[in-house]
């Protein structure tokens, strides 16, 4: 299975990926999130063989490479989905998907499967956005490979495709039972998709776990940012680190990083209710209405804090008035020390 | 960690080469007693001032057919285009060949029609050639910075109540001049380093004068001549480099619908343009074919072309694909690139002085066709290195990687991917080398090998002894090439230039 450990590439004197490790199980899908910049895309180069690496070892089934050992792309059996799609414009569908291919039964079923019968004859350029994504899958799921890269494969899809095509790529991986690193800026995309989500920046994963865990477990406030709203609430951690106080009530806690006593509590939109009170602690800053609900910042009057709210549209409240919060979750949220 | 690339070490080489020739005048000239007499003062004011009437004309007339073909609706609108582009392609020798024959008492208009008008002479005559055949030069870039204007700027000062003359005064125009002043300098620069049409209209400009030095066998001073040219032309390169710049952000052209009475008007009022630049010389070529037959014309001649123009284009490809790479690559690749332009600026007669004296240097390489070879791809080489580059440039460098990834080798990855999609690219660019070669006149002159003779050399050798009629058939096949020329140009790579794909 792929394995990576301790990677480090440098663009000249800049370093863009520094101590990356992880390995993936046999049908895994591993997403990589971070904001522009923070080295996900150089990473999928790297194992493909397109970017040389300065330190650490990248081994598949049957190679191993390091910075001294380079192994060509074409010998490491990756597939890769780009950006772009890369599709050549002058081969027909069909040549493309079997570009390399000397048995042609597998790409048969993956030209069914991705229901692209229809178009085998077709030129690349008469495509449209969402068929030349089909292509280019079933093209590199044709070729047999160990692992696939996707780079942000949806990127260049209008809103309305991205939602289908998201759940019949992770449909066809499955099938095709290879595992995959699939990378995004879309942490909505990267939370629903995932087997495990890598969080990056700078270069650096911050965080490497399944989503769920991410989301309400961040290993610091840079992750608990990127994968969602989130608000910070000053509070006491009580000795047996298991209950958080604040102004707005308690709630069971989970220390990150061995937080104790003073705390920041990581709250998201639907941890907190929200109530008209002429005596509350804070007043309304401004609201979005959603549709189903509505989206309220309120201002702490005492403390110089924002907290963000998500409620039932049904209660409808004004920029300006008073309210009253209150913690309402049962689940633990995330503590940690107080900057 | 960093290798240079493979491409760097005959790019060198390549920019080196194409530096020599300004070297070896610069010795040349070293040699010269006289650097400025007043000879050579005279020869300067009618160089600079064919180049300056031939700008102003190219302007006048460019200008207003920009205008029509940018903004009027009529039908065979793009045809209109192309026919008026056409000149350009068209070698000016050909225009100044025919005219200097056709018109006059005794010339071919007066013998056929009995009409005996002014002869197409000297100054006059040249700079009326030069326009006809550069002021596709000014329509082009003209049109294509108007059809870069949003109309909206018009419609509000005709709303404010403007009349439509005004408005293309006042405000269209005024955001034009960069595109007017780029076409009027490459009107000028082609006037500057053109031989024939000066030659054949007897004006002494820098190009005449350093062939007579050249037949004279003043070859140092021909290179002081050649010197003095560069420069004006390297400042004229200069203004140019300074000239593009600020653009507006592109939106809906004006689109202006005139009556029948209106079109007519204009039709007729570019008409004769067409007539003189394109009709006459195919007409006085075919009335020679009739009535004189081929003349004394070998099918030889344009063999002996075709040789040397072929060699002359896979030469150039050759050594354009690591040129181009190397400027795709990284910025010495570019400078390197820019070096080889070099000799497209270089006018084919300095070219020619330098080359003789190189000849003269290594009597193995006088006399024989690959010197001529060197000219051609010297001058050339830029057509060939810009189209293999825009080709490769196209090239989706993920398209590479993604043949890797699939299982190929870096050597099946060029054969299936990267040689299929810019073999297209490189047959353009080695077309065009050996077309412009076919047409090339002064250093063909120069460089042939004795008894050497060429469709372009065959026609100055009629042009001088006197024999117009003899000229029909090389005439009419440099018009062929010119019009092979025209169709390229318009297909694939400069398609966008041309604008022709608009509605």
């Amino acid at each position: 299975m792929l394995d990576v450990s301790n990677l480090a590439v440098y663009y000249g004197e800049h370093q863009v990926v520094s101590d990356v490790s992880f390995s993936l199980e046999k049908d895994e899908i591993l997403m990589l999130v971070g904001p522009t910049g923070c080295g996900k895309t150089t990473i999928l180069n790297v194992l493909a063989g397109l970017v040389p690496i300065h330190a650490g070892t990248i081994s598949l089934a049957n190679w191993r490479a390091t910075a001294k050992q380079l192994i060509p792309p074409e010998k490491r059996q990756l597939g890769m989905v780009f950006q772009d799609f890369a599709l050549f414009p002058h081969l027909s569908v069909e040549q493309n998907i079997y570009f390399k291919l000397k048995r042609r039964d597998r790409a048969e079923h993956w030209i069914r499967l991705l229901g692209l019968d229809a178009h085998r004859h077709a030129w690349p350029a008469t495509l449209s956005g969402g068929q030349k994504q089909r292509v280019a899958l079933a093209r590199t799921l044709a070729h047999d490979p160990q692992c696939v890269l996707l780079d942000e494969p949806l990127s260049n899809l209008d809103a309305a495709l991205k939602d289908s095509l998201r759940w019949e790529i992770r449909d066809a991986l499955k099938k095709a039972g290879v595992p995959a690193i699939w990378v995004t800026h879309d942490q909505e995309e990267a939370l629903s998709v995932g087997d495990r989500i890598g969080v990056l920046k700078g270069g650096r994963l911050h965080q490497l776990d399944t989503p769920e865990r991410c989301f309400s477990e961040p290993s610091d406030r840079f992750v608990a940012r990127f994968l969602g709203e989130a608000s910070f609430l000053p509070g006491r951690l009580s000795a047996d680190k298991k209950i958080a106080m604040t102004t707005l009530g308690e709630a069971p806690a989970i220390p990150i990083n061995e937080a104790c006593d003073n705390i920041d509590l990581l709250l998201r939109p639907d941890d907190l209710s929200v109530h008209q009170d002429e005596k509350g602690e804070g007043y309304i800053k401004w609201v979005r209405y959603e549709g189903g609900a509505r989206f309220y910042a309120v201002q702490l009057e005492d403390k110089d804090i924002e907290l963000r709210v998500r409620v039932n549209h049904e209660q409808q409240l004004a920029p300006g008035q008073r309210v009253s919060m209150r913690i309402t979750t049962t689940h633990p949220l995330a503590a940690f020390n107080r900057l | 960690m960093k290798t240079i690339p493979l491409s760097y070490l005959p790019s060198a080489l390549i920019a080196a080469l194409a530096i020599g020739p300004i070297i070896v005048l610069a010795v040349l000239a070293s040699e010269s007693a006289q650097v400025f007499d007043p000879h050579n003062i005279r020869v300067m004011i009618n160089t600079l001032t064919l180049m300056s009437l031939t700008a102003l004309g190219a302007t006048l007339i460019g200008v207003p057919l920009a205008l029509f073909t940018a903004y009027v609706e009529t039908p065979l609108r793009k045809t209109w285009l192309v026919l008026l582009t056409a000149p350009l392609a068209m070698p000016s020798y050909i225009g100044a060949f025919t005219l200097y024959a056709a018109f006059g008492p005794g010339g071919e208009i007066d013998n056929a029609l009995g009409l005996s008008l002014p002869a197409v002479r000297g100054m006059p005559g040249a700079v009326m050639v030069m326009t006809l055949y550069t002021y596709p030069f000014v329509l082009l870039t003209t049109r294509s910075a108007l059809r870069s204007l949003d109309a909206s700027q018009v419609n509000a000062a005709r709303t404010l109540g403007m009349s439509l003359p005004g408005c293309l005064f006042s405000v269209v125009l005024p955001r034009v001049t960069r595109g007017i002043a780029a076409g009027a300098l490459l009107a000028a620069l082609y006037a500057l380093s053109d031989f024939g049409t000066p030659a054949i209209m007897q004006v002494d400009t820098f190009t005449r004068v350093i062939y007579v030095e050249y037949n004279a066998f003043g070859l140092s001073q021909a290179a002081m001549l050649s010197l003095q040219l560069l420069c004006i032309v390297a400042l004229l390169v200069f203004i140019e480099s300074r000239v593009t710049g600020t653009k507006e952000m592109p939106g809906r052209p004006l689109r202006l619908w005139p009556g029948r009475w209106q079109r007519a008007v204009m039709v007729s009022a570019f008409l004769p343009v067409l007539i003189l630049a394109i009709m006459l010389p195919l007409s006085v070529f075919s009335l020679w074919l009739w009535r004189e037959g081929s003349g004394n014309f070998e099918l030889q001649y344009a063999f002996n072309s075709a040789y040397a123009s072929l060699l002359a284009a896979a030469v150039a490809v050759l050594l354009a694909i690591p040129v181009a790479h190397a400027a795709i690559r990284s910025k010495s690749g570019r400078v390197m690139e820019r070096i080889t332009y070099l000799g497209f600026g270089v006018p084919g007669i300095v070219m020619g002085t330098a080359l003789v004296y190189v000849g003269l240097q290594l009597p193995w390489l006088y006399q024989t066709l690959g010197l001529l070879v060197i000219a051609y791809v010297l001058r050339f080489l830029p057509l060939a290195v810009g189209a293999v580059r825009t080709a490769s440039e196209r090239l989706d460098p993920s398209l590479v990687s993604a043949a890797r990834l699939l299982g190929a080798r870096p050597a099946e990855t060029f054969r299936r991917i990267t040689l299929p999609l810019t073999v297209r690219g490189i047959v353009a660019g080695a077309a065009l080398v050996f077309l412009e070669a076919m047409r090339e006149l002064p250093a063909t002159l120069m460089l042939g090998p004795t008894g050497f003779e060429t469709l372009a050399t065959y026609l100055w050798r009629v042009y001088e002894a006197g024999y117009f009629g003899h000229a029909a058939i090389p005439g009419l096949l440099l018009i062929l090439m010119s019009v092979l020329i025209l169709m390229l140009m318009l297909s694939g790579e400069r398609r966008a230039e041309i604008e022709l794909s608009d509605p």
